[in-house]
């Protein structure tokens, strides 16, 4: 195992950070915006409802049935599918979306089924997976961003890890876009910040004389560096919300949820591969139906202006959406009104990358006893999403420890491929 | 009324003392503890640190290198404290070192670190975390806080290591009562009947206590081994009988069952060790049985993994790549062959194998040399291996640089409460590395960014009566002082002629309010530097 880069592959990529600094930053910023060549999507918006929401009260209703208590249904733009009567504003971008509502998880545990969903993989005590976006961000380009690619907006209990392919793919945190990014200022002037860094340069030197190799290997500086370029950076702009307009803004909703969707947005434009907005607050083991009513008020402006606004500037096609949680709840109604937790048959969705809308996959048993029909399997949405952003899912890596890692274990939904 | 007053009166004395106490520490209180220098003059002890210093000489000549030269005292006072206590040491224990006449000086210094509770309380954290991984684990019925300060007590009476992991096997009781069980309770599961896990089980001993990774051979044959699936099971069998009730564990009848994944029928899997049968003791429960068996001395795993995970804890590097799978290594070093049979003639002494460690040339090698040192050198241990701190080691060093005496235990309680929240914050921030926690990683950049300007670093060294570096700035009878009282604290070291003549050149002729701030910046960018975030 050679953990730390080699001095010329650290100079190489010295050296495209400093031609980076070169390019007029107005320049750079267009360039990041420009889709590659490749038809392949370029970037992925995961929203994650943590707590895992109800099939039931989101995009799988069953009105009228025991099951469904009386949650009532609404009729999406795509005539026979319909979703819970709290997203009338998502309804109407249905033909844009695909529902996935027969999806198999075998972990009913929030910490267990979170990791297994944002990986494709169960844990495993031999190795810890790389989360879809760790894998993005590792497979595709790094391009002109000098931001984070891989970003976690109102991180819950467990953020997208960069796994066995290390830290620096771990997603990056940040809260409500209101708030600064934290610590990416300074806290002093520039002219001491300046003078701070030729300071350091003394103690750097110091340390680096008779071990230059070994302490250029801790890339302490080269990621010192990054980290500079960074903070001054006008890419991170794209964090800050208040440059679009009002109207926009208020589509997305006034809530922390829909101001990391807009930002998500702005971010996959400056190059990022792949940002998880977090709305968490779904785990309604009491009182379910009044607890995802005060979900859907955020989800559903929220999600249907990403929707809109990705389809208004053409971004759709080069961005796979996904909105999932950790699993489902039980088609049963608790003593107290609320729904447990269900990762048999429960609603992924997904937009966007060139898959194919207006579909809604598999059913699950209004009477909630028998499995759903026509099962979906996490590794299978993984190898669609991988697939949809032009990484081969099949791919086989090896693990630090010798085990062979499969992007991912299932196969790509082939209805969702167009064309297919 | 006069009561009440007087009480006020008696506060705010009381206040002030306080805040003098804390302000002027007395002088330099004297190190506890009594220092027995035969532990580390007997025959055997220099026998064996010759014959370690042996096979590590002969492994770098083999590979043909040039070791690095001794490390000064310092630096490996540095490497000791990092490894033991997770900070480096205050300035007020470097002084406490500094005024030692006696002999033996580094061995005096290591006694007073395993006495400290601190020392206790990380390795037990760290140990923790191979027992029973970092996560919370199941709701009630487990509590790791409580099994850590178990583990704590325990590495602080120095008990046989032995008996620690009997003790984890095999426990009976509740999780709060007998906190060793935590290692059981820990794998209940909800789709388990919220019973333990004996398969889970089976997987952390066998890779915490033998270095096999048989969960491999959970779904399919060991890739590099001869363990097979069924020698896994046989070991969960041992697990069979464990029960979790109103008493909290204890052990009932009945088998370990297992869906045949051919016929879909269960299937009684008996208990059944993949090898020497003979080592198992005939008596006890089926889990004091396995405990006998995975402590037994002729059992040739269970003391190399340990010395191979004291040796990474000392060196921030393992001798065996994988600190849980070292079972797939062809060839034994003959280093830790040598450690491990001591560690068995010993009783499992724990303390005694750190001393050994500490004692070696490996251990006192510098990190630098006038030749290159490259990664080759590290493997073999000609240089000490430069390695990424942990993040509660760089939180823990931070706080400590910014106080001039040392933070322990008698440290008042408000100053640990205050750094509490703000470590909790910046953990979070710079990233725990979790379970697998040898692996060699780089620094990330949002670990920078929280050096450069988060909220920790700048809380710590901005002007104010408990910074450090304002009080040097005050204090210190001139600039050379100053910057040399702040290069110990922060990195443990003298600065280099050129380092102090610049930093004095950045202090000269500054007073009050810019003078701090002057030293702010000192404090800054001494943390900012690799050398800070790095064991070396």
């Amino acid at each position: 195992m050679e953990p730390l880069m080699s001095r010329r592959s650290f100079f190489t990529r010295a050296s495209l950070a400093g031609a980076a600094w070169l390019t007029p930053l107005s320049q750079m910023l267009t360039r990041a915006a420009q889709p590659d060549e490749r038809n392949a999507a370029q970037s992925v918006i995961l929203l994650w409802l943590g707590g895992g929401p109800s099939q039931l009260e989101t995009f799988d209703p069953h009105p009228g049935t025991t099951i469904g208590g009386d949650s009532r249904a609404v009729d999406t733009n795509v005539r026979g599918i319909q979703f819970s009567d709290g997203y009338p504003l998502l309804a109407e971008q249905m033909d844009s979306l695909a529902v996935l509502r027969s999806v198999l998880s075998r972990e009913g545990d929030h910490e267990r089924g979170t990791y297994t969903v944002k990986t494709g993989h169960r844990p495993d005590p031999t190795v810890v997976h790389p989360s879809i976006g760790a894998i993005c961000t590792h497979e595709l380009g790094v391009g002109r961003t000098e931001i984070p690619r891989h970003i976690s907006i109102l991180p819950g209990a467990w953020p997208a890890r960069g796994g066995f392919f290390g830290d620096q793919y771990d997603a990056f945190r940040t809260g409500d876009p209101l708030q600064r990014v934290p610590d990416v200022t300074s806290r002093v002037t520039s002219e001491r910040d300046l003078q701070r860094q030729r300071d350091l340069d003394v103690v750097e030197a110091a340390f680096a004389r008779r071990r230059r190799v070994r302490a250029e290997a801790t890339l302490h500086q080269a990621t010192m560096n990054q980290a500079r370029t960074m903070m001054s950076s006008e890419q991170l702009q794209a964090f800050d919300v208040s440059r679009e307009s009002a109207r926009l803004r208020t589509s997305y909703g006034n809530t922390p949820f829909g101001r990391g969707c807009l930002a998500a947005r702005r971010l996959i434009e400056v190059g990022a591969r792949c940002v998880e907005v977090t709305l968490s607050g779904w785990d309604t083991h009491v009182d379910n139906h009044e607890g995802h009513r005060t979900q859907s008020a955020i989800l559903d402006p929220a999600f249907s202006a990403l929707i809109r606004d990705l389809k208004d500037r053409d971004l759709l096609r080069r961005t796979v959406v996904v909105c999932a949680g950790e699993f489902g709840r039980t088609p049963t109604i608790n003593r107290l009104g609320g729904r447990d937790h269900w990762p048999s048959g429960f609603s992924v969705v997904l937009a966007g990358g060139g898959l194919r809308g207006g579909v809604a996959l598999g059913a699950t048993d209004p009477d909630g006893r028998r499995e759903p029909t026509d099962p979906i399997g996490i590794g299978d949405i993984h190898a669609t999403i991988l697939s949809a952003v032009g990484i081969d899912p099949s791919r086989v890596m090896n693990t630090p420890i010798g085990r062979t890692y499969r992007f991912s274990e299932g196969t790509p939904i082939r209805r969702l491929i167009a064309g297919a | 009324m006069w009561l009440r007053n007087l009480f006020f009166i008696g506060v705010i004395l009381g206040g002030i003392v306080g805040v003098r106490a804390a302000l002027f520490p007395a002088p330099l209180p004297p190190r506890a503890g009594q220092f027995d220098a035969t532990l580390v003059e007997a025959e055997d002890f220099v026998a064996l640190v010759t014959q370690v210093d042996a096979a590590v000489d002969s492994g770098i000549a083999k590979a043909g290198l040039k070791p690095a030269p001794r490390a000064d005292e310092l630096t490996v006072v540095r490497r000791l404290h990092l490894a033991l206590m997770g900070t480096t040491p205050s300035l007020q224990e470097i002084r406490q070192l500094e005024a030692y006449q006696g002999e033996h000086r580094l061995q005096w210094w290591l006694e007073g670190i395993l006495r400290d509770r601190r020392s206790a309380d990380f390795l037990a954290e760290r140990f923790a975390r191979a027992y029973v991984g970092t996560e919370g684990g199941p709701f009630l019925v487990y509590r790791r806080r409580r099994f850590v300060s178990w583990l704590a007590d325990e590495f602080a009476k120095n008990r046989p290591y032995d008996h620690l992991v009997r003790d984890m096997i095999a426990s009976l009781g509740l999780w709060t009562d007998k906190p060793a069980t935590n290692f059981i309770s820990v794998t209940v599961e909800q789709d388990q009947k919220n019973q333990p896990n004996p398969e889970r089980l089976a997987a952390r001993v066998t890779r915490a206590f033998l270095g096999i990774r048989l969960d491999c051979a959970q779904c399919h044959n060991h890739p590099f081994e001869d363990w097979k699936q069924a020698d896994f099971q046989g070991l969960a069998g041992f697990f069979g009988q464990v029960k979790l009730g109103f008493t909290g564990i204890s052990d009932g009848d009945g088998e370990f069952e297992l869906e045949n994944r051919k016929s879909g029928k269960p299937e009684t899997i008996a208990p059944r060790v993949p090898f020497r049968p003979d080592l198992i003791s005939a008596e006890g429960t089926r889990r004091e049985q396995l405990a006998s068996w995975v402590t037994h001395p002729e059992n040739p795993y269970f003391a190399r993994v340990t010395v191979n995970r004291v040796w990474a804890l000392m060196f921030g590097r393992p001798m065996l790549e994988q600190v849980d799978d070292i079972s797939s290594v062809e060839e034994v070093p003959p280093v830790l062959q040598l450690l491990a049979d001591d560690f068995v003639a010993h009783d499992y002494d724990l303390r005694r194998l750190i001393r050994v460690i500490t004692a070696t040339q490996a251990f006192q090698r510098d990190s630098a040399a006038d030749h290159e040192i490259t990664t080759d050198h590290e493997r073999v241990w000609a240089a000490f291996p430069i390695c990424r701190l942990r993040p509660e080691q760089v939180v823990g060093s931070v706080q400590q640089a910014a106080s001039l005496t040392t933070l322990d235990a008698d440290t008042h309680i408000l100053l640990r409460l205050a750094g509490y929240g703000a470590r909790t914050e910046f953990m979070k921030r710079y990233g725990d590395m979790g379970e697998d926690e040898f692996d060699n990683r780089g620094g990330t950049i949002p670990q920078r960014l929280v050096l450069m300007n988060g909220e920790l670093v700048h809380d710590r060294t901005k002007e104010g009566i408990f910074s450090a570096a304002t009080r040097i700035g005050w204090q210190a009878s001139d600039d050379r002082v100053a910057v040399r009282t702040a290069y110990l604290a922060v990195l443990t070291r003298e600065p280099t002629e050129v380092e102090s003549a610049h930093f004095q050149s950045r202090l000269d002729g500054s007073t009050g309010r810019e003078r701090i701030r002057r030293m702010e910046d000192l404090y800054w960018t001494l943390i900012n530097s690799t050398e800070f975030s790095w064991n070396h």
